[in-house]
């Protein structure tokens, strides 16, 4: 599938975005000044909306974009929109609330809590219910997107902690690196078990001509690439798959566990651990969309 | 809404004969002649006569060869929107653009609502939506709804472009909601197949596969005996031997 930038930035950054602020509804990061509410405030509520703005960007018509909010009841694009607004308008007042002194009650924490994790569902469910991509339909596709989230955002909770001169505790930096690695894991298992994935389907049971023995392509119905194959069948991924895969897993796992484990209470190297996740995690998500084939390819002979 | 209707009683589509196609691409052209003039937005090409021309289109015909040895066969194979009933591309889309229509299970785009996020064409197993590179909204076949209801088109033009053009009668359109129009029958007949049906979209459209080759029942006929001439006898003998001689 072709890789969209503004995509693979949307999905990253609010990824990130939602990650960190799951970890603040519950309080992992004491926030006691108003300046390091507005702060951090500004700083989470602009990764989600940042990457939610990117993803319009390759739209046909982006000035419609209001009109995806309307079919939350079959559409998983849809529900991830909704869910976003909703999300970003409850952190706006637990911020506000905050802000002013006040004490969000548990049970709204909670219900933010979970409004999150169900939003970064969503994101991973535009992918992962499509019948068409045998590599994206597979149960682990969400676990991997939430996983990461959680990951993410733990460590930019240390980071912001680091940076707002607030301790570390050993057990914190550890669950990070558990998270990290356990994330990592996942995508590992991800790779091998949904990467393998037969296509469902063959050129014998897309053309119906099965019957008559083995079918091959003879002549393509059009000269030049067409929308469907530039949209489908990208190709520049699988060559260098391997060698991209390595460059996600040390950016965005081995680098930021190192890190984690030998100067788990520096600001800077927190900062760097947290921007090495995120261009792993760009490297992650480009492959996710690139190594991913679409079964109308088979149509066009190629192997499933 | 892209909520599917309840299943309608009257389900239009195609049934294409792959037994007959000779992939003219008759139905390609006047598709698209049909789909530039008619409603909406044209049906766009880009760099139309450059170095790499592209464009939207509604119906393309692949060519196979399926079989091995003397038995092998050349199959012409037009793809266009096969209306599924489990059209997975109307659930995805977030705007209510991608629909199905209750009274007739065509499954159109509003192109005034069409936000052009490509989901729905991610979501076809079978490559019958194509964006438009002018235009920015989705296209996909009509069924030429534009068409088949247009009072102001003599009787014998009201059904799909493909159709009406076709020279060699291989692709019909009808009613496959009726067990007794002319299309069902003749996929009943002929065991008209789906494509792809472990995706689940249960397609309106219906595909006939190529007729079981006839065995070869005699010897047949030599050529080259039939090409070789006779020996001629009596005048013709003679005047064949006089005119040799004369050189």
């Amino acid at each position: 599938m072709r890789p969209a930038w503004s995509i693979i930035f949307f999905t990253t950054i609010s990824g990130l975005g939602l990650g960190l602020a799951g970890w603040i509804v519950i309080g992992l990061l004491p926030l006691m000044t108003p300046a390091s509410v507005m702060g951090v405030g500004i700083a989470t509520l602009a990764l989600i909306g940042v990457g939610l703005i990117s993803s319009t960007f390759h739209l046909g018509h982006p000035e419609r974009a209001w009109r995806a909010l309307s079919q939350w009841r079959s559409s998983w694009l849809s529900r991830e929109g909704v869910l976003a607004v909703i999300v970003m308008a409850g952190l706006a007042g637990w911020f506000a609330t905050a802000y002013g002194g006040g004490r969000v009650p548990f049970w709204a924490n909670l219900v933010l809590l979970l409004l999150i994790y169900v939003t970064v569902y969503a994101t991973s469910m535009i992918y992962a219910s499509l019948k068409t991509v045998a590599r994206w339909h597979h149960p682990l596709t969400p676990v991997c997107y939430l996983m990461f989230a959680a990951a993410g955002g733990l460590l930019a909770v240390l980071a912001l902690l680091a940076i707002l001169r607030l301790p570390i505790t050993a057990a914190l930096a550890q669950a990070a690196i558990v998270l990290m690695l356990s994330a990592w894991g996942v995508k590992l298992a991800w790779w091998r078990v949904a990467g393998m994935a037969p296509q469902a389907g063959s050129i014998e049971s897309a053309t119906g001509l099965g019957a008559l023995g083995a079918v091959r392509p003879l002549m393509p119905p059009h000269t030049e690439e067409n929308y469907l194959q530039h949209e489908m069948g990208f190709v520049v991924a699988r060559r260098h798959a391997d060698k991209l895969r390595m460059i996600a897993l040390l950016l965005g796992g081995g680098l930021p566990v190192l890190i984690l484990v030998l100067a788990p209470a520096s600001a800077g190297a927190l900062a760097v651990a947290v921007l090495a996740h995120v261009v792993g995690m760009f490297v992650e998500r480009w492959l996710f969309f690139a190594e991913a084939k679409h079964v109308v390819t088979l149509y066009y002979g190629e192997a499933a | 809404m892209t909520m599917l209707p309840e299943a309608s009683a009257i389900k239009l589509g195609l049934v294409i004969d792959l037994d007959i196609c000779v992939g003219c691409q008759a139905c390609v052209v006047n598709c698209k002649e049909w789909n530039t003039a008619g409603y909406g937005a044209p049906l766009a090409d880009s760099d139309a006569y450059g170095e790499a021309p592209s464009g939207a289109w509604l119906n393309r015909v692949h060519a196979y060869e399926a079989g091995d040895g003397a038995d092998s066969r050349t199959v012409h194979f037009p793809k266009s929107c096969l209306h599924c009933e489990e059209a997975p591309c109307v659930t995805v889309c977030p705007t209510g653009a991608s629909f199905k229509r209750a009274e007739d299970g065509i499954v159109l785009v509003n192109e005034d609502w069409c936000i052009g996020c490509g989901l729905c064409a991610w979501s076809c197993p079978y490559g019958a939506r194509e964006l438009d590179p002018a235009e920015g909204v989705m296209k996909k076949c009509t069924l030429c709804v534009d068409r088949i209801y247009n009072d102001n088109l003599p009787e014998e033009d009201r059904v799909p472009a493909c159709v009406r053009t076709c020279p060699t009668n291989a692709r019909h359109f009808g009613d496959l909601g009726d067990p007794n129009s002319e299309v069902s029958l003749m996929v009943a007949a002929r065991d008209g197949i789906d494509l792809m049906p472990e995706q689940g979209t249960r397609p309106v459209n219906k595909y006939l596969p190529p007729r079981p080759r006839r065995a070869a029942d005699e010897t047949p006929v030599s050529l080259v005996a039939m090409a070789e001439a006779d020996t001629p006898k009596g005048f013709w003998k003679w005047v064949d031997s006089t005119l040799d001689r004369l050189g």
